[in-house]
């Protein structure tokens, strides 16, 4: 039989009709129906006293708590991100008392829970009644007294900064080593120190791998902070529990509380998203889609087949 | 005179118990290109990567261009370098991976700038001009701004060359340069690396399994086995009478 090489022959078109999921319309039903259900269900209980939810979600002391506990968080996480990063440096040090200093930080805030770290630093006048900056075992140039220093605000800060640099560091760590020998090697080889290596070549590969886990610390972080209420921090939960304090809505309020809190991950959770998009530069042949990109191509295949179309996955950057 | 590139001698290297380089002596004159063939495990990398000490060695010397590696010598004692003298050593040593290791976050043009840029301290704008000279003489003028996995093998580690080259080094170390990539990308390396060869003298150690190569550029030919150099001579010789039972064996099977 004789091949023709030179011209591809005419190939015919495939134009099937599309295999039907009836299945997926019926789950869609089932669950609009127990949807209507739920939300007739809230809609209707007067007990809910949604006015009173509304009264209170854009109240001035709610607004001011989200403030704080706003504050909180990206304090608390500069704090820990910039320590991470320091202690998984530390960690992977050749010189063995730097990297057990490491070792030894990590196992203390780790191994303690993050309430009693706030409860101490909220204490930590009773060690220390006053401190001062000097030479230690020589003179001393300032004098501050702990309380001044040291508001509840303060030792929040402190305590979700320092427990959050232990988990942060083994983040980074584990970023660190995802970047493959190699990239080390090659940076080497081409003059560059051990800092300038990090910095330029392994650090910005590693975020790859960092940034999924640190959005889920920031959202965790997000909601750990309403820990520092026990040391009346005015955040979001304590300005809650203060209201209800004096009205008894005690469930209005917590409802005003989690609408905030769920405003601010969904916040959170769209910022890692382009974040991550941001450091998958080079990681993968095509960036992946933008959520708008995706829902565009879902409903246009829903209830087809899953494929993607692929002129929507086109974009570069 | 001026001395030689590389000079070896007796050069050990063990890791743990097993010692991998046992007494490597050799050299290399400026604007040389010298091939290292052998079997894996032979311990031809491993020399290579004690050339810009990559790898400490454990005893003997070894010169690059007069002067020692990774220490210098003042009398009868020899100081351990800084930090920042390994660098700028390094800095005059370029090198050319198996596996490409270009720089997964940066685009081809951006990996050719960044040691010019960062550790030669040159302006930017000049670096960018030059890198496109040298991405246009490796055949890649169009493939600027593509990462690395955008692009094939062959042309990874042609960008890869474009890098080491951005440093303008005296010396190019090349790790089986060849050997990751599909047998049809092969030429394209190769082709760049004779160019480097013939048109830009460049002193070129190179350690391959490619024979064609060899005959056609290098001006001699190393064998190495189980950390030694046991036999030497121009490409003719080993293709036409190598006089080790163990270099026939090892032709016999890689040609």
């Amino acid at each position: 039989m004789a091949t023709d090489t030179a011209e591809p022959a005419a190939s015919e078109e495939i134009k099937a009709i599309p295999v039907r999921h009836p299945g997926r319309w019926v789950a869609v039903a089932v669950l609009i129906f127990l949807g209507i259900a739920v939300g007739n269900s809230i809609a209707s209980n007067p007990r809910f006293q949604w006015g009173i939810i509304r009264h209170f979600l854009f109240s001035a002391p709610i607004l001011r708590g989200v403030v704080v506990t706003i504050e909180l968080t990206l304090a608390a996480m500069a704090i820990g991100i910039a320590l991470g990063v320091l202690l998984a440096v530390m960690r992977l040090s050749p010189n063995p008392v730097v990297a057990s200093v490491s070792w030894v930080y990590i196992w203390l805030f780790r191994g303690t829970p993050v309430l009693v770290q706030i409860l101490f630093w909220y204490n930590i006048a009773a060690l220390y009644p006053r401190f001062g900056l000097g030479i230690p075992f020589g003179p001393t140039f300032a004098h501050l007294t702990t309380g001044s220093a040291i508001t509840p605000f303060v030792a929040g800060v402190l305590a979700l900064g320092l427990n959050e640099g232990a988990y942060m560091a083994e983040i980074v760590r584990a970023g660190i080593i995802s970047v493959p020998e190699g990239q080390t090697q090659a940076a080497q080889s081409l003059g560059m120190t051990r800092l300038m290596t990090m910095r330029r070549i392994v650090l910005p590969q590693a975020m790859r791998v960092i940034v999924p886990p640190t959005g889920n610390e920031t959202i965790s972080m997000l909601k750990t902070t309403s820990l520092v209420s026990v040391i009346a921090v005015t955040d979001l939960l304590y300005a809650a529990e203060v209201i209800y304090s004096r009205n008894y809505r005690v469930i209005q309020l917590l409802i005003v509380a989690s609408l905030w809190y769920l405003v601010l991950t969904t916040v959170a959770t769209v910022g890692q998203y382009y974040v991550e998009r941001h450091y998958a530069r080079g990681a993968s042949r095509e960036l992946p889609e933008t959520p708008l990109q995706r829902l565009r191509r879902n409903l246009f295949t829903f209830g087809h087949s899953t494929e993607a179309v692929p002129e929507a996955s086109g974009e570069r950057r | 005179m001026s001395p030689p590139m590389v000079k070896a001698e007796a050069v050990r290297k063990r890791f743990g118990r097993l010692e991998v380089l046992q007494g490597v002596s050799l050299e290399v004159e400026p604007g040389e290109v010298v091939c290292m063939i052998g079997p894996s495990g032979s311990g031809k990398s491993t020399f290579l990567r004690c050339i810009n000490h990559l790898e400490k060695i454990d005893a003997g010397r070894l010169w690059v261009d007069g002067d020692l590696v990774g220490y210098h010598q003042v009398g009868d004692k020899i100081y351990e370098q800084r930090d920042a003298e390994v660098c700028r050593d390094r800095s005059e040593i370029g090198m050319v991976f198996q596996g490409f290791n270009l720089f997964g976050h940066m685009t081809a043009l951006e990996n050719v700038i960044e040691a010019p840029v960062h550790v030669k301290k040159i302006p930017k704008r000049e670096a960018i001009v030059q890198a496109r000279v040298l991405l246009e003489r490796v055949g890649l003028a169009h493939r600027l701004d593509n990462y690395p996995s955008q692009l094939s093998g062959g042309e990874q580690q042609r960008v890869a060359i474009a890098r080491a080259l951005a440093m303008n080094p005296k010396l190019m170390l090349f790790d089986e340069p060849t050997s990751a990539l599909d047998p049809e990308l092969v030429g394209e390396v190769l082709d760049v690396m004779k160019n480097l060869a013939f048109e830009m003298k460049t002193t070129m150690f190179v350690v391959t399994h490619e024979m064609g190569f060899a005959r056609e550029a290098a001006d001699r030919v190393l064998m190495m086995d189980d950390g030694r150099i046991i036999e030497e001579g121009t490409p003719e010789h080993f293709f036409d009478a190598p006089s080790e039972e163990r270099t026939k064996q090892f032709l016999a099977a890689i040609l």
